[in-house]
Formats: C-alpha cells, sequence, structure tokens
C-alpha cells in the first residue's frame, strides 16, 4: 500500500499530466480555454474571482516553496524553524481562506444563476469537487498542527517529494505522516493529473508575452488555411 | 515608407433606407449559431439613438479605443499590459446581453411601451454640450438618419492590443482583423478594447468572434454578404494603400479634431510612381496595385474628400468611412417652401442647420464642422449640377467651382455615387495571383478558412450558402458557376439572358 501510494501513484500522476497536455496540445488547441461566462453577470465574479486565483496563486508558490527548498536553503537565510512555521501557518490559512471563500463564492454563483448553470459540465463539477476537497484538507491538517512547529512536513513530505525527481522514491518517509496530510497529497496528486483534462488547463495560458510584444499584431494568410481542414477531435463538441 | 494594402469600405448614408437586410444577410451567414445570438457583425442604428450595443460611444463607461498618456504616448483606455495582466483575474467591463438587446420575441409592449431614449445618445450629449441653449431642445426633431455599422478593420486596432494572449491579429495582405479561434483564451479584453464594440463573445465556445470582413468571399475577389445584399447599393469595396510606418504617429496627433487629417496623411496616392515603385518592392501584388488606382474608396476618401471616418477620436484609424447624409438638409429646405436643390439655397442652409452639422462632426470628425460642411456642400453641388444638366440647362460652373471642383470630377463623382455597376462599387483583386487557382478551387468545393469547430463555416452554412462547404456535394460544373457569377454581377437582367 505505501508503494503504491507513494511509489507509483505521483509516478502515474506525472503521466497523466504530461500525456494530458500533449494530447491538448495537439488535438484541441480550440478547447483550451477558462471558458468564462461573461456577459452573463459580473457583480459576484469580479470579487470572487480575483479572491480564488490570487489566493490560489499563493497557495501554490507556497508550495512550491514549502516542498522543494529545502530546510537547509531556508536555515542558510537566517529563518529558523519557527519563524517559517508561523509564516507558512498565517499565510497560508490565509491564502487558503481567501481561496476557499473565492470558490466558494464562484460555486454559489454556479448554482444560482440559471444560465451559467446550464454552462456547466459534469467535467466542472468533478474537478470542483476535488479542488475543494484538496484545499479544505490542506487547511484543516495545517490547523490541526498549528501549535508550537506545527507539523514538521519539511523533514517527511518535502523530501520524500523531492526524492520522486531522483527516481528513487523514499516511501519510508512518508508512512508516519499523519493522516489528514496524507489525505491531502492524494487529493493534490489527483487534481494534478486532472489539470489537463479540466478547465483548469487554462493556467497554461498565461499570457506572460503579452509584456514583451508590440500591441499590433500583423499576421500573414497562412498556406494551410487555403484547402480543406481536417475534422478535429475535441474533447467536448462545441455550438450547435 | 513602408506599404501596406486594406480592403476598406465606404457607405453613402444619403441612400441607407434602414432595411436591415445587410444585418439579416450578414446574420444568416455568420452569426446564425448558439452562442451567437445577441451578435449583429453588421447591424444598422437610428442616429440620434443609442446605438448598438447600447450607449457604445460612452467611452468614460466602456474604455474602448487609445488614450493618449501624460507624454504622448498612444496606450489602450483600458489600460497597458502591466494593469491588463494585474486584472486579468476580474471580469473586464462589457456590455450585458441587455445591452446587445433581447431577441425579438413578439411581445410588442417591449418596444411599444420602452421608455424614449433620444437623450441617452453619447454624440447628441457631446454636441449639445457645445451648442447653444436655443437648439437644446429642438434636437431630435431636427433630422434622422440611419447608420449602418460593420467591424472598421482599423489600422491601429485597439481590439488586438487588448488581446493578452495575441490572438488578434491584422492580416497583413490585405488589413481583416481576425481573431484566431485556436489561440484565443476567452479573456475578453478585446470586447472592452473595441470602442465600436465590434468585437463579441461566443459564450458557448467561450471565444472572442468578429466580422470578418467576409474573408473568404474577400478572397476569392467577392464583395462581403452585406455589400451584395445592400439593397441601397450604397456600399463600396476597394483597395487602400497606407504607409505602415506613419500609422502610430498619425494615430498619435495631440489634438482629436486633427485626426482625419492625419489619417488621410497615412493613405499613399496609387497614381504616384514612387509609392507604386515602393509598394513593388514590398510585394505588393500587380493586380492589387491596378486595383487601388480604380479603387471607388480610395476616390471618394481622398479624390473627392466626401467620406469621413466614423469616430476619428478614438484613435483606432478606422477603415470603414462614411458620406455623411445631405437629404435631412435637403428636407428641411423643401418644407420651408425653398429650392431644396438650388446650390444658393443649399450651400445657405447647410450651415443654418447648425445642429445636424454639429451632431455629423461629433460623429465623424470629432467636433471640426469644416470637413463635414465642405464633404456636404460637395454633395450639394453635385446635385444642382446633375439637376441643370439633366433639365437640359447649362450647369453653371461656378457651382462646382465653388467646392474646388471641375466640372468633369463631379460629374464623375456624381456617376460612382448614383449610376455605379456592380464591376464599379466592388473593385476587389483576389487574394495572391500565384494561388488563385488553388483558391477558386477550395472556394467552389471545400471549406473555407474560417471553417473551425463551432465556427461560422461549421454547421455547412459558409459564406457561400448552403450548398458548400464540407457537405460532399457533386462538383458545381464550371460553366454553371460562371453563369451564377453572371446573374449575380449583372446589374440589368437583361445582360444575364443575353450571355
Ligand atoms: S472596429 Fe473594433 S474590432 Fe474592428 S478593428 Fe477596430 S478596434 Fe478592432
Ligand atoms: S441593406 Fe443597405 S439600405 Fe438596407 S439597411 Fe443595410 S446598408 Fe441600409
Amino acid at each position: 500500500m505505501t508503494t503504491l501510494l507513494w511509489g507509483v501513484l505521483p509516478y502515474v500522476t506525472f503521466a497523466l499530466l504530461v500525456a494530458g497536455l500533449i494530447w491538448r496540445h495537439r488535438h484541441d488547441r480550440f478547447g483550451r480555454a477558462a471558458r468564462s461566462s461573461p456577459v452573463r453577470e459580473s457583480k459576484l465574479l469580479n470579487i470572487a474571482s480575483p479572491a480564488f486565483h490570487y489566493g490560489i496563486l499563493f497557495v501554490l508558490v507556497g508550495h512550491l516553496v514549502g516542498l522543494f527548498v529545502p530546510e537547509s536553503w531556508t536555515d542558510a537565510l537566517g529563518v529558523d524553524a519557527h519563524t517559517y512555521h508561523l509564516f507558512s501557518l498565517y499565510g497560508g490559512t490565509a491564502a487558503g481562506v481567501v481561496t476557499v471563500a473565492g470558490i466558494l463564492l464562484l460555486v454559489h454563483r454556479r448554482r444560482t444563476d440559471a444560465p451559467v448553470l446550464r454552462a456547466t459540465t459534469a467535467n466542472d463539477k468533478v474537478m470542483y469537487a476535488v479542488l475543494l476537497a484538496a484545499i479544505v484538507m490542506g487547511v484543516a491538517a495545517k490547523l490541526s498542527h498549528a501549535s508550537g512547529d506545527g507539523y514538521r512536513y519539511r523533514d517527511s513530505l518535502a523530501p520524500w517529494s523531492r526524492s520522486l525527481f531522483t527516481l528513487r522514491p523514499d516511501t519510508e518517509l512518508m508512512a508516519g505522516v499523519p493522516a489528514l496530510y496524507q489525505v491531502h497529497t492524494v487529493l493534490g496528486m489527483a487534481l494534478v493529473a486532472l489539470v489537463p483534462y479540466t478547465r483548469l488547463a487554462h493556467m497554461f495560458s498565461a499570457p506572460v508575452r503579452y509584456l514583451f510584444r508590440p500591441y499590433v499584431v500583423y499576421r500573414s494568410r497562412e498556406p494551410r488555411q487555403w484547402g480543406q481542414r481536417p475534422e478535429r477531435r475535441s474533447r467536448e463538441r462545441l455550438g450547435g | 515608407m513602408r506599404p501596406m494594402a486594406q480592403i476598406a469600405m465606404v457607405m453613402n448614408l444619403d441612400k441607407c433606407i434602414g432595411c436591415h437586410t445587410c444585418s439579416v444577410s450578414c446574420k444568416e451567414a455568420w452569426t446564425d449559431r448558439q452562442g451567437m445570438e445577441h451578435v449583429w457583425f453588421n447591424n444598422v442604428e437610428t442616429r440620434p439613438g443609442q446605438g448598438y450595443p447600447r450607449r457604445y460611444e460612452d467611452q468614460e463607461r466602456w474604455r474602448g479605443g487609445w488614450r493618449l498618456n501624460r507624454r504622448g504616448a498612444l496606450k489602450p483606455t483600458a489600460g497597458g499590459r502591466l494593469r491588463k495582466l494585474a486584472g486579468i483575474f476580474s471580469p473586464p467591463e462589457l456590455p450585458a446581453t441587455e445591452d446587445y438587446e433581447e431577441p425579438w420575441t413578439y411581445d410588442h409592449t417591449n418596444r411599444a411601451g420602452a421608455p424614449a431614449h433620444g437623450d441617452l445618445d453619447p454624440v447628441a450629449e457631446r454636441a449639445r454640450r457645445q451648442a447653444s441653449d436655443k437648439v437644446r431642445n429642438e434636437f431630435e426633431q431636427t433630422f434622422m438618419f440611419y447608420l449602418p455599422r460593420i467591424c472598421e478593420h482599423c489600422l491601429n486596432p485597439s481590439c488586438v492590443a487588448s488581446c493578452p494572449s495575441g490572438a488578434m491579429y491584422k492580416r497583413a495582405e490585405d488589413g481583416v482583423v481576425l481573431v484566431d479561434q485556436d489561440r484565443c483564451r476567452g479573456w475578453r479584453m478585446c470586447v472592452t478594447g473595441c470602442p465600436y464594440k465590434k468585437v463579441y463573445f461566443n459564450d458557448r465556445t467561450g471565444k472572442a468572434e468578429k466580422c470578418t470582413l467576409c474573408a473568404p468571399r474577400i478572397e476569392a475577389g467577392l464583395p462581403t454578404v452585406c455589400s451584395e445584399t445592400c439593397v441601397g447599393r450604397l456600399r463600396y469595396l476597394g483597395v487602400v494603400l497606407y504607409d505602415a510606418d506613419k500609422v502610430t504617429a498619425a494615430a498619435s496627433v495631440p489634438r482629436e479634431q486633427d485626426l482625419y487629417e492625419a489619417q488621410l496623411d497615412v493613405f499613399l496616392d496609387p497614381e504616384d510612381t514612387r509609392v507604386r515603385r515602393a509598394c513593388e518592392a514590398a510585394g505588393i501584388p500587380d493586380d492589387w496595385l491596378a486595383a487601388a488606382r480604380r479603387s471607388p474608396v480610395h476616390a471618394l476618401i481622398s479624390k473627392y474628400r466626401v467620406a469621413l471616418p466614423l469616430h476619428p477620436e478614438y484613435r483606432t484609424m478606422p477603415m470603414v468611412w462614411y458620406i455623411p447624409p445631405l437629404s435631412p438638409v435637403v428636407e428641411a429646405l423643401t418644407e420651408t417652401g425653398h429650392d431644396g436643390e438650388d446650390a444658393r439655397n443649399l450651400f445657405g442652409a447647410i450651415d443654418a442647420l447648425r445642429i445636424p452639422l454639429e451632431y455629423l462632426a461629433e460623429m465623424f470628425t470629432a467636433g471640426d464642422v469644416g470637413p463635414v460642411r465642405s464633404a456636404l456642400e460637395r454633395l450639394a453641388a453635385m446635385r444642382s449640377h446633375m439637376r441643370a444638366v439633366n433639365l437640359g440647362e447649362d450647369p453653371d460652373p461656378s457651382v462646382s467651382a465653388a467646392v474646388g471642383m471641375g466640372v468633369y470630377e463631379i460629374e464623375e463623382m456624381y456617376r460612382l455615387l448614383s449610376v455605379a455597376e456592380y464591376a464599379d462599387r466592388y473593385v476587389i483583386p483576389t487574394a495572391a495571383v500565384g494561388d488563385a487557382r488553388r483558391l477558386e478551387e477550395s472556394a467552389l468545393t471545400q471549406g473555407c478558412s474560417l471553417d473551425y469547430e463551432g465556427g461560422p463555416g461549421s454547421g455547412g452554412d459558409g459564406p457561400f450558402g448552403r450548398g458548400s462547404g464540407r457537405k460532399l456535394l457533386p462538383l458545381t460544373p464550371v460553366e454553371k458557376f460562371h453563369i451564377l457569377g453572371e446573374r449575380r454581377t449583372a446589374d440589368h437582367t437583361a445582360d444575364v439572358e443575353e450571355t
């Protein structure tokens, strides 16, 4: 069981992620959009959407630092374990709460606005469930080990996650991790695997190049546009 | 000099009868799909009025177009690159579905009971602010005309500038502004960015869509569907050459009233040999140059100077220009018992009816009545000149001289504005000669370049109608194609029967 969860599952996740991204890039570039529902109604969206997105970005950065920056590096910077814990406790919880509030508002809008609800697919619902569960479990895990220096995941979870990259996963490390953290980790992996197959894929569309290109874009007619275009496979058939 | 070619349009507002044939045929061809119910790539609005979507000209609210920043540089009104990215998670300022008006449901009380919206016209508001109190309330009674609108296919498109994904682009060959459906990520900033609100969001596909100037038809040398079907035959299509190096400077002249002249300066004269040589060097094909010389659009804009840009103050350098309507002036004059087509009466009346002039100036020249007055005077001179000709009188040469035109010129303009036939109104070179054959094939029996999924071509109803597109019909024999083509482009039924 330990090997399966901590030795095999991460690689399955990774394979699903990569395969999904390649598939999307090759066959479904058309479908890769946030599928926002705009002309609809935007008062709620105005608060909820930035709250959720900025929250989750902060959470993402927090995870990257927590998992992939070894403790020795932060020590070298003069950040001791307790300071680090307090920072991650308050910062992480705040970001988590903002994110959860944002996502709840978004789900609320989805459910109460009839046109938006109609535009919601089963795929969206699964994604929302996993996302919400992962965040809630994460916050719960953090808060249930809040006292003192908290749970020192940087001695177990983090080295384990780094050991994945060397292809020699140290599954032993995960054995002693509290259940809440374990559940959160599994949910997190599920979420990563889902990314390319759900609307979450829009995270790979971050328009960074906008900052560097001239305002007005010129393009020539592409030769491949001239003839007949093959029928494209797509995740969902849109329009009608 | 970096010459580029653009297919541009001119509409003669005197002739629009507000029949909406253009809008309906456009909708049939392009936006008759789910998610596009609120979208009219071509719309016809009554002026004075709020327009479509409602009050789109109020840029304080919708934040479209460009502004000059403190250093005098162009910047999208909705904010520059950093502002846009920082705010990318909040939905941009967009008209709501109601602003696009709901579909007609045969509930007549919606229309009959609607409040009077005449005074909500942003253009009227601006004109009023400048006009005196005396005329404040006479506005709505003074005059009314129809304004058909499509995307302007601007030289300095702020929609393109607002797109974070780089999905929107101006096509280098013919200047058509398009949305790459594969790259669009649905940020919707282009909807805000366009001051004419001519980019629309398809809430089914989550992508932006807009008028394509019927690109597949233009490529094959055919006019757009709205031009083809126009009952008033008031649309003109042709090539305009312009200097791409001058666009930014022209769009950033400090005074809004100078923008019209600045844009005229950007255009190149196809009769100039230096220009022609530069065009050849830039790879603009011969038949495009030839078309540019015969271009009715170039003639109306630069030669006769009767066409004016719509809202140059948005600084996007629009490329669908309008001949302002003279009819309300003639009409008002006739009602007072004067001869509405006498040049002396007309010239005076153009100025006396100050409000139409100021209103039109607010639409076409950022409030400068000069160019509007001179365009109307030319039209007035043409009317009285041609009346003399038709009545067998000797036309008074001082009439045409008064507006700085020769007799020959004024008659040429008359021909173009009133009796021009299909081939004179639409002078459209096909896409690059070398590919002409391939294009013809693809246009006849296969899909079109807008055949993406969920797109206009996907339902099978391409720009060539139900019979074309992906449904594998038997090949059209080439004779039949030519017969159909002749029937379509003929101006008299007799012409077809002869052939
Ligand atoms: S009219 Fe609007 S959509 Fe069309 S090119 Fe200009 S800015 Fe873009
Ligand atoms: S078809 Fe022509 S006349 Fe009729 S509304 Fe359109 S532009 Fe005006």
